[in-house]
């Protein structure tokens, strides 16, 4: 649906964009991740029509944007970082502009203006003009804008911010149902969203792709991922650190913390696959020495562990 | 086509909710009608034409024009939403023909406004009617170059205010090029920059028209200036996107 081949953005020396090449699927909800500054924004106005790209090429369902913007731009959703609106006008009001700009008019503009309306939960203010609503109402808005026209591809900068948690939920179920029907790529700031209404995620730094897969894939990439959280408590237990890492199947320890007679620590095992040994290893200790296991558990991996792993480098 | 009419449709009810278009509609009149009586001594010319009135014009639009246009893009950058615009399957162009016919439509209200000065003058005597509608043609292309100008201007920037200050200085010198007191100044020096003086100042093609001469020139210099204008306005468009 979204296809994007080696695209590059230059303003002026600086590369804010370099070579991104990126396919979403129908059906797929991408997740764009990365640090503020790292080209998120940068490159969905290059596949909104907005910038015009240094090189590359952008089609968006087999039509180039380049060749041909207005049938290319006609199949796009599009909600901008700021949801910018027209102040003087009311919700309805916008919304049927942005409907006949779409090409709707007549019963079909009322019927898309009422859907999008009914589908972003704007009843309570559809007659209200856009200066006087909350931040929250405004994001809605500028969302009923970019859905009007039920597009087959939506491009979402930042779809969440600025919205409290229960509109934040709104939103996040709102994307996650479209995506079964259109290519959806969203940018977020917030890791817990992708996890929970993405089916891919790609994380770019510096203006190139440096993961893409999905958020249980990236996840497990973590360094953190596969190693065994323990909590130990006894007599004795301040002593285990050193213990721990001889263990035939750990690599090393880290972490290592006690407070009062209990003792807390991150062991790696020597190779994934060796976790289940290294924890009965774990547990035979504790025995022997007659401590008390607390806690033993594998740790799945973090999204934001595998953030700030990836796009930590080449930074003061 | 249609787009252009969405677009055209948007922008004149912005105007027309707000109460800035009824503001500068009523100035304009005022200030045309009160400027020919009082300065322009209308009564006392015994002249049943309204040369006099026409006499005023460009340097009402000089700050007219501005003040009508100033929002036309400015505000649009402002708030963020060019972005929104130029991502809509329409073209640049379409949008800043619409907008442009929307402001000129507060340019012809305006005018309409005045039409109580052409009943005066009809009332008075026997005024040479294609005159009159020789020197309102006039008026409205210079006030709608006047606007197209400052519809350059206001792309490039998100400040209606630096828009209206820059625009209404060029349109000050396009105004003053003419005036017989500079003129005067070039002409015994250097002749040529006094023509081109002339040809370029919205003052000289006003009185030229006011008089009812509507030469080619004046025409094709007029609407040659609003179609540039709104041309160039594409390209900082899209020139402050690359």
């Amino acid at each position: 649906m979204i296809e994007i081949t080696s695209l590059s953005k230059h303003f002026g020396p600086k590369v804010a964009v370099d070579n991104l090449s990126l396919t979403v699927q129908k059906g797929q909800v991408l997740g764009f991740l990365g640090p503020n500054g790292a080209g998120k924004s940068t490159t969905m106005r290059m596949i909104t029509g907005y910038l015009p790209p240094t090189a590359g090429a952008i089609t968006i369902g087999g039509v180039d944007m380049l060749d041909d913007p207005n049938q290319a731009k006609a199949k796009i959703g599009y909600l901008p970082e700021s949801a910018p609106l027209y102040a003087d006008m009311t919700v309805e009001g916008f919304l049927a502009f942005a409907a006949a700009l779409r090409g709707l008019n007549g019963s079909a503009k009322k019927a898309a203006v009422d859907k999008a309306i009914s589908t972003c939960f704007l009843e309570k203010v559809r007659a209200q003009s856009i200066d006087t609503l909350s931040k929250g109402y405004r994001h809605r808005t500028c969302l009923a804008q970019a859905i009007i026209h039920d597009p087959e591809v939506l491009i979402l900068d930042e779809p969440t911010d600025g919205l409290d948690p229960n509109q934040k939920d709104v939103v996040r179920n709102l994307i996650k149902e479209m995506g079964k029907t259109k290519a959806i790529i969203f940018s977020t700031h917030i890791l817990e969203e992708v996890e929970a209404c993405c089916t891919r995620a790609v994380i770019i730094d510096q203006g190139r792709v440096v993961a893409d897969g999905t958020p249980d894939e990236l996840k497990r990439r973590a360094l953190r991922a596969g190693s065994v959280h323990v909590k130990i408590s006894g007599q004795g237990s301040q002593a285990l650190a050193a213990d721990l890492g001889k263990l035939g199947h750990a690599a090393r320890v880290e972490n290592p913390a006690t407070s009062g007679d209990t003792f807390t620590a991150t062991v790696f095992p020597k190779s994934k696959t060796a976790i289940s040994a290294l924890s009965t290893e774990i547990y035979e200790l504790c025995r022997q020495r007659s401590l008390l296991l607390q806690e033993l558990h594998e740790e799945p991996g973090r999204l934001d562990d595998m953030f700030r792993e990836l796009t930590s480098q080449n930074k003061v | 086509m249609r787009h252009i009419g969405i677009i055209f449709k948007r922008e004149l009810a912005s105007y027309f909710n707000n109460p800035l278009a009824y503001v500068l509609v009523i100035i304009f009149s005022i200030l045309s009608m009160g400027l020919t009586f009082v300065i322009g001594k209308f009564l006392d010319l015994n002249d049943a034409s309204l040369t006099s009135f026409f006499w005023f014009h460009p340097w009402i639009y000089m700050i007219f024009g501005p003040a009508i246009g100033m929002r036309l893009w400015a505000e649009e950058n402002r708030m963020g939403t060019t972005e929104l615009l130029l991502t809509m399957p329409i073209s640049a162009w379409q949008a800043i023909v619409g907008k442009f016919l929307a402001a000129c439509v507060v340019l012809a209200a305006a005018l309409a406004s005045t039409l109580p000065i052409v009943y005066t003058v009809y009332h008075l005597g026997n005024p040479d009617g294609a005159m009159i509608f020789s020197g309102y043609l006039g008026s409205f292309l210079i006030g709608a170059a006047t606007i197209a100008i400052t519809c350059a201007i206001s792309a490039l920037t998100r400040s209606q205010i630096s828009c209206l200050l820059i625009s209404v200085v060029i349109c000050f010198i396009l105004v003053l090029a003419g005036f017989p007191s500079v003129t005067d100044f070039l002409r015994p020096t250097m002749p040529w920059l006094a023509d081109l003086g002339n040809s370029i100042s919205f003052w000289w093609h006003q009185s030229e028209m006011a008089r009812g001469l509507v030469r080619l020139q004046s025409l094709v210099y007029l609407i040659t200036l609003s179609v540039f204008s709104l041309f160039l306005t594409s390209v900082i468009i899209r020139s402050k996107r690359a």
